[in-house]
């Protein structure tokens, strides 16, 4: 790391908690050495190194040696054939988030990144807002640092995705209001207290922590970017991270570049960002949510221009799916290969089929689905729409008597 | 001052980034009839605080946020959203996700 630099005017500030540039409001984000980085990180090197997000090391924002969430990461990169052939497209992986360790999820990443970086600069409580999965990784990775937590959370939230924050024995507030309001609050709560808010005065290094995911596709792929990658947005920040990942490996000479093409996935009743793509805007129109895709559901997307941009850049499009169309892309993913992803993963796969449809990620190619979070964790979304179990007595009769009207409604 | 008909009076939430502009107040009382007025008003007390809020389009910038009674002004009438008195404006930086 050599500063926080602001990306709108590129003003430089020291490497402490701090995300904002005083002059303009815009992002600060961390500056690398690549040079440096390009002698020292080779091939060879990382492949010696555990399977883990930390084998990019150089390449993620903390100073020593991790400390918080040592083993996370590395998750597996799945060739799905079965979905390729559902979807009409020559290739086709999932990169599989939805068994990250701790708390499956992509957030484990970004929060191992933020809580090692907090334990550097020596706060002892951290905090976050949460549409669910970050909290969950916060709560579960500051328990085993022993560091105190406060998560704050939309009220509205999956039961599954509140319990699994309380059993860490997190302080959890949730907040009358929907993700965008949680943030204002929490925006106001990071001015006034002294502590670790991991997506507001951290986010310069939490956020990087994302960028292990395109190291990792890179990498599985036998060290080369896919030419598409279609990535679920929220805040629009995991998207340009990935981008930012494959660009880095080119610059460090791990990769050559292939120019990756980028595609963004929205549920439609949280779309600000797909929406501007498809009307050719370069600024969006902040929404008031309203989707069965919770973890997607900010409105006012603080990465949504630079996703934008990304898209622009890239070639890449974006699309938007309705619940319904989530739910069946969670069923076929389940179907076809076995993974049960949550209402994210809907929408990256059901907009993907809607992109291979069209044309836009054309059929001849290969390309990469990023699965972010786990469908344990929201049941709720498809309760009712999986069908049920069929009870039947101990008796051997009633097991053939089912069998049989099953054949006659299949015939 | 009978006769003189004074600008609604509103309360301002200074950010963090902003305070040393504001001799690190976090509360500022000012007399506005708009969000603009709000901000000119600001410019009058703490030169300098305008260029921070706006760009040389005279538009707020895009990683700003402001809201009127903790309602985004992009939902309500940007910045010729009217004031009254009692109302309460927050500036926030836009801050990730998720």
């Amino acid at each position: 790391m050599k500063a926080l630099k602001c990306r709108e005017c590129g003003r430089e500030y020291p490497l402490t908690a701090n995300h904002v540039c005083e002059f303009d409001f815009g992002p600060l984000e961390v500056a690398y050495d690549y040079d440096r980085i390009k002698k020292s990180l080779t091939k060879a090197a990382i492949e010696s190194r555990p399977k883990t997000m930390w084998r990019y090391r150089e390449l993620l924002p903390v100073a020593t040696e991790p400390t918080v969430g040592k083993q996370v990461g590395f998750t597996p990169l799945i060739k799905t054939d079965r979905l390729a052939k559902a979807l009409g497209i020559r290739e086709l992986y999932v990169k599989n988030d939805a068994v990250n360790y701790p708390t499956l999820s992509f957030k484990d990443r970004v929060v191992s990144v933020a809580l090692s970086r907090s334990k550097e600069l020596g706060f002892d409580t951290v905090a976050c807002a949460s549409t669910g999965n970050l909290a969950n990784s916060v709560a579960a990775q500051a328990a085993s640092a022993g560091l105190k937590s406060y998560v704050f959370i939309p009220s509205d939230l999956e039961q599954g995705k509140i319990l699994n924050s309380l059993i860490y024995g997190a302080n959890v507030i949730a907040i009358k209001g929907h993700y965008d309001e949680v943030n204002r609050l929490c925006a106001e709560i990071a001015g006034k207290f002294g502590w670790a808010f991991v997506n507001v005065n951290m986010r310069p290094y939490y956020a990087e922590g994302s960028k292990s995911m395109a190291y990792e596709i890179a990498e599985q792929l036998g060290w080369r970017a896919p030419q598409h990658t279609v990535i679920p947005m929220a805040s629009g920040s995991l998207l340009t991270k990935i981008y930012k990942g494959y660009q880095e490996l080119a610059k460090v000479g791990l990769i050559t570049d292939s120019k990756p093409v980028i595609h963004g996935a929205q549920a439609t009743g949280c779309s600000p960002i797909s929406v501007a793509q498809k009307a050719g805007l370069d600024f969006f129109k902040p929404v008031k949510p309203d989707t069965i895709a919770k973890s997607l559901a900010i409105g006012t997307p603080a990465d949504g221009f630079y996703a934008l941009k990304v898209m622009r850049d890239t070639g890449g499009a974006a699309e938007d799916v309705t619940d319904d169309e989530i739910r069946d892309a969670i069923k076929l993913l389940a179907e076809t290969e076995g993974i049960f992803a949550e209402t994210a993963g809907g929408v990256t796969v059901g907009v993907a089929k809607k992109l291979i449809a069209c044309g836009k990620i054309p059929k001849d190619s290969s390309a990469v689905i990023c699965v972010t979070g786990n469908g344990l964790k929201t049941l709720d979304a498809v309760n009712g729409y999986c069908g049920k179990a069929r009870e039947i007595k101990p008796s051997l009769r009633e097991f053939e008597a089912l069998l049989a009207q099953q054949e006659k409604v299949n015939a | 001052m009978s006769g003189v008909i004074q600008n609604p009076s509103v309360k301002v939430r200074i950010p963090t980034p902003l305070r040393k502009l504001t001799n690190n107040e976090e509360l500022v009382y000012i007399n506005a009839l708009t969000v603009d007025g709000a901000i000119n008003a600001l410019q009058t007390r703490f030169p300098g605080i305008q260029e921070r809020l706006v760009d040389d389009k005279g538009e707020v910038r895009r990683f700003v946020n402001v809201y009127v009674n903790e309602e985004d002004i992009r939902f309500l009438k940007n910045r010729a959203t009217p004031l009254k008195d009692g109302d309460e404006i927050s500036i926030i930086p836009a801050i990730a996700g998720g």
